[in-house]
Parts: C-alpha cells; sequence; structure tokens
C-alpha cells in the first residue's frame, strides 16, 4: 500500500517545511481553502474517516456538531496526549513529520470556524515538543497560520500545551480541564464538547493521527480515502507493534489487516524461534487480549468489537509462550490504579484492590477464592465508573481471566508460576 | 525566584490563553527548571500570586501531576526507567535491578552525591524500541546492561 501517514519518516529533515513542501506539503490546505467550510466537513463525512483516538467516532459526523454562528468563539484541540501502554505512534508523526499534522489541523479549525488551536501534548515528549515548536514558527513565516492564511480571510493561531505525567489527561474533557488549569478529571456528559468546550466554548477535540489523514482526504478526495481498506473503517492505519517480534515498530497498513499478517508478514515473525503465539493485545491495554487462535481476526473496530476487545489506539502488543499472564495482568492493572484521577469511589477504590490482590497471587501468597474475588471485584465496578478508564481496567483482566483463568488458579494453589 | 529569562518565558505563556490560570502548569514546569529539577512551597506560593490564584489551587495541580516532583529534590540525572508492559517483556525488571546495583540505591532513592535519582514509571511511549528509559529530557532506548553501563559512565 501506498504510505500516506508515514510517507515522509525516514526522508531527511523529514521535520523540516523544505522537505514537507517539497512533496507536495500544504496542497491540502490550499485546496481546502477553496471551498466553503461546510463542503470540508462534507468531504470528511464521505470519507468515512472515523478517530483514530480509540472510540472510532465518524470525525467528519464530530465536526458537524460545531454550531455554525461566526459570532461565537471556537476552538480546536488535539490530542497529542498518547499514554495508553503499547502506543507511540502519534509521537512518530510529532517527531518525524509535524507539518502533516499541522497542516491537518489549520484545514479542521477552517471547516469548524475555530480560531485557535491547542495541541496537548504529553509531558515526557520533549523532543516532539521542540520540533512542534520549530514547525509551527515555519508555518508562520510561510503565512499558512496567524491572520488572513494565504489571503483566505481565515485566520488562525496554534499553541502547545504541555501535559505533566497523568494519562486520564488523554481523555478529552479531562483534557480540557488541564488547559483551563485545573486536575484533569473527566467532566461530566452532555454538554458535549461540540456545545460547550474549552472555557465554555464549541470545542472539537481530535487525535494527532485523525488530524492527519485530513490533508490527503482534501487534496486527493474522500472516495481515494474510503477505498481503503474496509467499508466500514476505512483508511490507512498506523499499528504500533511491540513485544515478542523481531522487527517492532510503527506499521501503516489499510485497516482490516489480520495479526497474523502484521506478525509474520511484516513484523519478521516472533522474537524467538520455537516460541510461538501465547496472546495478542490488539489496540492498547485497555483492549481485552485475544489468543493464538483469533490470529486470523482483522483488525479494524468492529471485527476486533464482534470478537470482544477493540482497535482502541492501534497498540499491538505481542506475548510469546514464555509470558507469565499473572505478571501480566498486574503490570496492567497496576498502571490503571497508578493513573486512576480519583473522581469516583468504583475506580479509585477498586483498581488498587485488584491490584493487591493480583500482587499476592502474583507473588506466591494467592489464597483460595482469590480468582473469584478477582472476578466479583470485577463486576462491581464494571459499568459503575464515571469515565472510561474504571471499565478499561476491568475489561483488561476480563480479557486475561478469560483466556487464561488456570494460569491464575495454579498461581493460587502452587505458589509459583506455570510457564517460567 | 524567576530569572529575567524565565519571567520573559512566562509573558509568552500568557499570550496563549484567555486567562492567566491556564498558565499554571506551564509555570510550575519553568519553576521547576529553575530550581533545577524540584519546587518549593515558596514557588507555589509566588505562582499563586502571579497568577491571581489560591496557594491550595497550585498545589493541587503540583499534586495531581506526576512529573511535578514537589518538596522531593532530585538528583542531576533523574533516571525514569519504564517498567509497563511493552518494557517488561523485554526484561525491563532485570535492567531495574542492574541499575539499583551500579548505583548502589533503590528505586526512589538518589545517590549520596546527589548526581542520581533513580526511578521508575508507567509507559513513555516509546515501546517499540523498548526497554527503554529517560534521563532528564532525553531518551535511551533498545537498552541492554551493557547499554545503560556504557550510559552510566559517561554521565559520571
Ligand atoms: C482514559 C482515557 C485516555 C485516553 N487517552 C487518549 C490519548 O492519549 N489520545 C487520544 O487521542 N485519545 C485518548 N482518549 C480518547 C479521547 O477521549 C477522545 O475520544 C479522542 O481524543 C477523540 O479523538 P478522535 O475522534 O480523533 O479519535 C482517551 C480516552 C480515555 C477514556
Ligand atoms: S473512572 Fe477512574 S479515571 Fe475515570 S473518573 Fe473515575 S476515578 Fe477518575
Ligand atoms: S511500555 Fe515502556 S515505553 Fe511503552
Amino acid at each position: 500500500m501506498e504510505k500516506i501517514l508515514l510517507k515522509n519518516l525516514g526522508r531527511p529533515e523529514s521535520h523540516t517545511i523544505g522537505s514537507y513542501l517539497g512533496t507536495g506539503g500544504y496542497n491540502g490546505l490550499k485546496e481546502a481553502l477553496k471551498h466553503a467550510p461546510e463542503s470540508i466537513i462534507q468531504m470528511v463525512k464521505d470519507s468515512g474517516l472515523r478517530g483514530r483516538g480509540g472510540a472510532g467516532f465518524s470525525t467528519g459526523l464530530k465536526w458537524s456538531f460545531i454550531p455554525k454562528d461566526p459570532t461565537v468563539q471556537k476552538y480546536l484541540c488535539c490530542n497529542a496526549d498518547e499514554g495508553e501502554p503499547g502506543t507511540y505512534k502519534d509521537r512518530g508523526i510529532m517527531e518525524n513529520d509535524p507539518h502533516l499534522l499541522i497542516e491537518g489541523m489549520i484545514i479542521a479549525g477552517f471547516a469548524i470556524g475555530a480560531s485557535v488551536s491547542y495541541i496537548y501534548i504529553r509531558g515526557e515528549f520533549v523532543f516532539g515538543t521542540r520540533r512542534l515548536e520549530a514547525a509551527i514558527k515555519e508555518a508562520y513565516e510561510k503565512g499558512f497560520l496567524g491572520n488572513n492564511i494565504l489571503g483566505s480571510g481565515f485566520s488562525h493561531d496554534m499553541y502547545i500545551h504541555r501535559g505533566f505525567g497523568a494519562y486520564i489527561c488523554g481523555e478529552e474533557t479531562a483534557l480540557l480541564e488541564s488547559i483551563e488549569g485545573y486536575r484533569g478529571q473527566p467532566r461530566k456528559k452532555p454538554p458535549f464538547p461540540a456545545l460547550s468546550g474549552l472555557y465554555g466554548k464549541p470545542t472539537v477535540i481530535n487525535n494527532v493521527e485523525t488530524l492527519s489523514c485530513i490533508p490527503g482526504i482534501i487534496e486527493k478526495g474522500p472516495k481515494w480515502f474510503s477505498s481503503i481498506g474496509p467499508e466500514k473503517s476505512p483508511g490507512p492505519k498506523i499499528f504500533c507493534v511491540s513485544g515478542h517480534v523481531k522487527k517492532p515498530g510503527l506499521y501503516e497498513l489499510p485497516l482490516g489487516t489480520t495479526m497474523r499478517e502484521l506478525i509474520f508478514s511484516h513484523c519478521g515473525g516472533m522474537l524467538n524461534d520455537g516460541k510461538g503465539v501465547k496472546a495478542v493485545i490488539p489496540g492498547g491495554v485497555s483492549a481485552p487480549m485475544l489468543n493464538a487462535h483469533e490470529l486470523d481476526t482483522p483488525m479494524d473496530f468492529d471485527s476486533l468489537a464482534a470478537k470482544g476487545s477493540m482497535l482502541g489506539s492501534g497498540a499491538v502488543i505481542v506475548m510469546d509462550e514464555s509470558t507469565c499472564m499473572v505478571k501480566t495482568a498486574l503490570i496492567i492493572n497496576r498502571f490503571f490504579s497508578h493513573e486512576s484521577c480519583g473522581k469516583c469511589t468504583p475506580c479509585r477504590d477498586g483498581t488498587p484492590w485488584l491490584t493487591n490482590i493480583l500482587k499476592r497471587i502474583e507473588y506466591g501468597n494467592g489464597r483460595s477464592g482469590d480468582v473469584e474475588l478477582l472476578e466479583s471485584l470485577c463486576t462491581n465496578i464494571f459499568g459503575r465508573t464515571f469515565c472510561p478508564l474504571g471499565d478499561g481496567a476491568v475489561m483488561a483482566l476480563r480479557g486475561a481471566l478469560k483466556n487464561f483463568r488456570d494460569e491464575f488458579q495454579y498461581h493460587v494453589d502452587h505458589k509459583k508460576c506455570m510457564v517460567s | 525566584m524567576f530569572s529575567d529569562k524565565a519571567k520573559e518565558e512566562i509573558r509568552q505563556v500568557f499570550k496563549k490563553y484567555p486567562n492567566k490560570r491556564s498558565a499554571v502548569m506551564d509555570v510550575l514546569r519553568i519553576a521547576q527548571r529553575e530550581r533545577g529539577g524540584h519546587i518549593e512551597k515558596e514557588d507555589m506560593e509566588e505562582i499563586a500570586r502571579l497568577l491571581g490564584m489560591q496557594t491550595v489551587d497550585v498545589n493541587a495541580q503540583a499534586a495531581f501531576y506526576t512529573m511535578y516532583n514537589v518538596e522531593k529534590p532530585v538528583g542531576k540525572h533523574h533516571i525514569q526507567v519504564c517498567r509497563n508492559i511493552s518494557c517488561s517483556l523485554l526484561g525491563a525488571e532485570n535492567l531495574i535491578k542492574h541499575m539499583e546495583k551500579e548505583l548502589n540505591i533503590k528505586v526512589g532513592e538518589t545517590t549520596p552525591d546527589k548526581k542520581f535519582t533513580l526511578s521508575t514509571v508507567e509507559c513513555l511511549g516509546s515501546c517499540g524500541t523498548a526497554p527503554m528509559m529517560q534521563i532528564n529530557d532525553d531518551y535511551y532506548e533498545n537498552l541492554s546492561a551493557e547499554k545503560i553501563d556504557k550510559i552510566l559512565k559517561d554521565l559520571k
């Protein structure tokens, strides 16, 4: 497949505007400015693009919810908080091709009538922040940002807001709280950000990869985009592969590629010959793991949902037969309890409780009934949390228990691990 | 406490937002950098005055976000090793033990000469080049014990 999102990675000086313009950069913006904002929204709708931040919501539809009243201030926020373990695609774009994101954001701002945008980037991404700062400066110098962009009458300013260590700020309303100078805790919805978002104004929040799809859609047309991959999940997708494969890395492939193809045709197969696949997490640690018999599942929103998992962020974590699933579950659960924002009780108190039980099972102090206790706690947490983080913690653990319950029980009964 | 350079930076930060409160994260970050890696109570009082906030609100901000080291000085080189799943699958625990041995401190501690602080962190978004760690602003990827020895030697 022709690369769209990662096409400039590996080119010398790919982060500079000179290089970007040399490969047709900002043609999408020039094209967009010839159209009415509503027709840009229509094109994005027609392309079938679904958000790459996790939920897979139609991007064009999200933009269309923004009120059209020109007297109302509107905002665009780019979600570059990228904290879902296993995920590193947005960082890849921002460090290597920042102008692709910036161009997509200017077009999005034009479409929804936003004069200001913020890129919310996680605090640890210092290098990416520097690259973005330099690229934004270049874009201002060339007249792609600022007042009266390319003589169109449209003006737009773009700023970077740095996070400082809180996974929950990737949740879109927590992100808004954080920009406003509050602790990053999710807001009650409704009202949805499209009506009352940043500073109470209509706001669109989109992921880095989502926005990076926009220039291509405008330049080459929605039909071109929707012809890639499955009908209901069209377009290119960046898969972030990590774990026990020979060649981990970012792979841009059509949605609908199977896990088997990804691991064996693209990533060079399993890391250690003779050790097969035990489990794969298909979409970041919130996505329940699939087992070795499910490798032919196409990786797209609907096929993974049908298997009880999700495409999530597109982070594919591959585990071979030597992996202890109790330890895996512990690491993942510990992450969620660490990142719980403390706003609601089931998550704030429930996730550390799960972690404690998993710890004692892992370290050989499991008590009989612990596996059942995990399951009943999951039931008590699931569906009762204020935001999806708590549910994600439960879904991840349930995925491990569903596939590898024996292993948990073995740890409890024998005070040691089955595999190592 | 803010240097002239920092004050100018803060003026630029104010331009980004329609109100001063939104600047609190950037200003706390600048304060931490000025002090060489952590924030003291008095900094937060000054920031509160600067932004027209209550000191308790500034404290709450600093406490919520894990990258602020509140009243907790760190060494010249703050080593943060990722312990999340992709790094763990490729041996992060052994590397952490190795580093504890080499630096002769436990996770969470600082060497007596104040050169190194060793911490563990959750995923840093570099999972394809696991195992990895961050030292101050920089990422060190595809780590092995030998590579770590060399990195530490260069910093010592
Ligand atoms: C706990 C939690 C963490 C999230 N983290 C991120 C993130 O790091 N990046 C992201 O783009 N979306 C993240 N999301 C999803 C956002 O809330 C939101 O749906 C997304 O940014 C919308 O962008 P999209 O429509 O382009 O996908 C997270 C959601 C939750 C509940
Ligand atoms: S589910 Fe967890 S992260 Fe979400 S609001 Fe409740 S405590 Fe906060
Ligand atoms: S798991 Fe270590 S960087 Fe992501």
